[in-house]
């Protein structure tokens, strides 16, 4: 009975307090979904200031063609129901694009987002099958997708391999036991059979802190040529000490986007991980024009930059996930006027080319079909003490990725 | 509110059965039944019917749990498992066989119940804290077979769309479509559980959970009545994960993780063990709690810093004070909100002439 009462209630309180106040003028608001204290705490504290820098940038600039751009952000701490809510909130508030955080709320939200027309970028989060522009019309992995980061690994070792005079004779795969890390075994798969190599796959289970077993057996008895990892939160560092430990060399250890952060070198100490590889979807460190545009912004305020500029590998992809949701707001600010919707910035997203920001975001070209824009990544490698490039950008084996996700 | 016996005569059996004996309470239930279904959805936003919805769907759960923990006695942290199987089930049922939702959601609940019986069998040899691991395993193991087990999980993403739910021509797709329907079923459990506590089987928990020994000497079959609660209660916890899933329109086992078990375990705590109210209570809270705190949060913040800088600290001081309250509201009231509703209640029962 007083359960509907305390529904109200409640909902009244809710009422109350959603009547914050409108902004004035017109401007065009960005949603940004981001986790700075919940499991990926690790990464949403330098991600998301990087995408609130880089539009402040924008805005200081003049904005879209005078029009400011607003990020309207909600910490949704890795959970569904808050990502849920929050979604709702910034539908009310005008969204025109949003930035989703984390594979189950990308999950979840995928079908909202088609409903409700707003295009959603997830950039790193999973779903690699959302590359497929036709079947998701409105989520964007924009970044390389997992598919295409397994790729990408498996090309970057088998010529390494070659230049040294070898054969891939055997791989290890060391995931994290969900969904999102189990997504490119598949890939590694068919790669396996065609290059003719032996795949062998060593999980390690929530919270992924312990994995001294796996790593004891690859360094002990499967000893392959390469170990290629993929992380998440604090397990990518004790990936680092547990293969140090057993003896493997890291400069034969290559690890997806999520194990390749200055933070993640840090926790297992940077003399420790010498030579150990990651790949990477945006540009690393601070050599970027755009980062110090950012830098000299905030001097000219009489501010020190912010210390998270220094995190460059997750502050960098912020910037550049924000700057492709400018861009593609400009693109629909050009085609269809001030006025733009979500369905505008949808078209925006599918016009993005030739856009590399100094060479911090990878020679894009997002179109209808392709969402996730090329699938480019660069191998980045710890020598002493800092994350030094390898390759430039690179993308591998398309008519894989091709038949997979025709399968998908 | 103010529930007065005084005068209220019962003089037929019908009338000492009713569920709310007093006139005023069956009043102020018609009302609050009205501003639910007939007020509340006409005047609320988007938004604010999202949270609602939510916070229905959390109620489902945690009067699920309340069952079987506040009333039966037996702890069990498989709840967030017992969400995901009702989820599954109603998802491969809808996209494979192609069943509408009004046969998903019963079947997704009866499956919850069956492989809740499962877990909850080893209550009849063990007790409290022992349980509550063995049901924690049960948590794990269903995760595992969900995450691995791709016939039941629908591919390597261990995630199914269902299409949008539809009763006869009609498909539910808007919020408030989704209120309705959300609603309903919540209006259901909540009577349906109200009632099951009036009869010999609700009777049967409580004392099962009053003592057990005694309960069994009284001629109660604790073998069958303890296997009874995991199964409704399980139930409930099949039809919350159904409802999620037709609500979001996917199943993703992430989302009913070990953290889910111990929210609804926070819910029914905060609200009031062994009451349908403090489970609606304590439902309702912990779904608004981290919304309220957030605004409240950001208005104060927003005085004294910049955005940017109550970025970092907003969601650090959120979780802060949401553990702050939790604990306060149990200093406060050890029993629960519903304890501390109860007691508002008495106060009015004879003001203004205490005595």
């Amino acid at each position: 009975m007083t359960r509907s009462l305390a529904l109200t209630l409640a909902a009244v309180l809710a009422l109350a307090a959603a009547a914050s106040p409108v902004p004035a003028g017109h401007e065009i608001v960005v949603g940004l979904q981001c986790d700075r204290v919940g499991p990926t705490n690790t990464i949403g504290p330098f991600l998301c200031p990087g995408a609130h820098d880089y539009v402040k940038l924008v805005n200081k600039k003049g904005g879209v063609d005078g029009h400011r751009i607003r990020v309207m952000e909600i910490d949704i701490k890795y959970q569904v129901p808050l990502a849920v809510e929050s979604y709702e909130k910034m539908k009310q508030e005008g969204i025109v694009s949003l930035m989703l955080y984390g594979t189950p709320q990308t999950y979840a939200l995928t079908p909202k987002l088609t409903e409700d027309r707003i295009p959603g970028t997830a950039p790193g989060f999973g779903r690699a099958d959302a590359t497929d522009g036709t079947k998701y019309p409105y989520v964007f992995p924009v970044a390389a997708s997992y598919w295409s980061q397994a790729t990408a690994a498996v090309k970057f070792l088998i010529d390494e391999s070659r230049k040294q005079g070898k054969k891939v004779g055997k791989v290890a795969f060391l995931f994290f036991d969900n969904p999102a890390g189990r997504e490119p075994i598949p890939i590694l798969e068919t790669l396996a059979k065609r290059e003719g190599f032996e795949l062998r796959t060593f999980a390690v289970p929530p919270p992924g802190i312990e994995m001294s077993a796996q790593v004891l057996d690859i360094g002990g008895r499967f000893r392959p040529d390469w170990v290629i990892t993929h992380l998440f939160g604090r397990s990518p560092s004790v990936s680092i000490k547990e293969l140090k430990r057993v003896g493997y060399p890291l400069d034969r250890v290559v690890s997806f986007v999520w194990g390749a952060a200055e933070s993640d070198v840090e926790a297992a100490g940077w003399s420790t991980a010498e030579g150990y590889l990651g790949l990477q979807f945006a540009g690393v460190g601070q050599d970027f024009p755009v980062i110090q545009e950012i830098a000299k912004m905030y001097k000219d305020e009489g501010q020190a930059p912010p210390k998270e500029i220094a995190q460059s590998v997750y502050y960098n992809r912020g910037v550049l996930w924000a700057a492709v949701h400018v861009e593609a707001i400009r693109n629909a600010v050009k085609k269809f006027g001030p006025q733009i919707k979500g369905e505008h910035v949808k078209q925006g997203f599918e016009m993005i080319k030739d856009f590399t920001l100094g060479g911090l975001v990878p020679p894009l070209e997002i179109t209808p079909n392709d969402h996730e824009g090329g699938g480019w990544v660069q191998v980045w490698q710890v020598k002493g003490g800092k994350w030094v490039r390898v390759t430039d950008w690179f993308k591998a084996y398309p008519d894989v990725l091709q038949e997979a996700l025709k399968k998908s | 509110m103010i529930h007065r016996e005084c005068g209220v005569l019962k003089t037929s059996y019908a009338a000492d059965m009713a569920l709310y004996p007093v006139p005023l309470a069956r009043w102020t239930v018609g009302a609050v039944a009205v501003a639910a279904f007939g007020v509340f959805p006409w005047l609320a936003g988007d938004y604010l019917l999202s949270i609602a919805n939510l916070a229905a769907i959390a109620v489902v759960g945690a009067i699920g749990l309340n069952i079987l923990t506040g009333y039966t006695g037996q702890i069990s942290l498989g709840h967030g498992a017992f969400m995901s199987v009702g989820a599954y089930t109603a998802a491969n049922l809808a996209t494979r066989v192609g069943l509408p939702v009004w046969v998903c959601l019963p079947a997704g609940g009866a499956m919850a119940a069956l492989v809740g019986m499962i877990v909850g069998s080893p209550s009849l040899r063990i007790k409290g804290l022992y349980l509550a691991i063995a049901t924690l395993a049960g948590q794990f193991v269903i995760e595992w077979t969900i995450n691995h087990v791709t016939w039941i999980s629908g591919g390597v993403q261990a995630s199914i769309y269902v299409p949008r739910p539809a009763l006869g021509g009609l498909v539910i797709q808007s919020q408030r479509e989704m209120y309705y329907f959300i609603m309903v079923v919540t209006a259901l459990a909540v009577v349906a559980a109200l009632n099951l506590f009036r009869t010999r089987v609700g009777r049967a928990f409580i004392a099962i959970r009053d003592h057990d020994v005694a309960a069994e000497i009284i001629g109660i079959n604790i073998f069958r009545y303890k296997l009874l609660a995991f199964a409704i209660s399980s139930f409930y916890a099949g039809v919350t994960g159904v409802l999620y899933t037709y609500y979001l329109g996917i199943a993703n086992y992430e989302q009913f993780t070990i953290v889910t078990s111990i929210d609804f375990l926070a819910m029914i705590i905060i609200g009031g063990l062994g009451s349908i109210l403090g489970a609606i209570f304590g439902a309702v809270f912990l779904t608004l709690l981290p919304i309220v705190l957030r605004y409240v949060v950001e208005g104060i913040g927003g005085l004294f810093f910049t955005i940017t800088d109550v970025l970092n600290l907003i969601t650090n001081i959120q979780l802060i004070l949401f553990g702050g309250l939790i604990v306060f509201f149990l200093v406060v009231e050890p029993e629960g909100l519903n304890k501390l509703w109860r007691n508002i209640k008495d106060y009015f029962r004879v003001w203004p002439f205490a005595y």
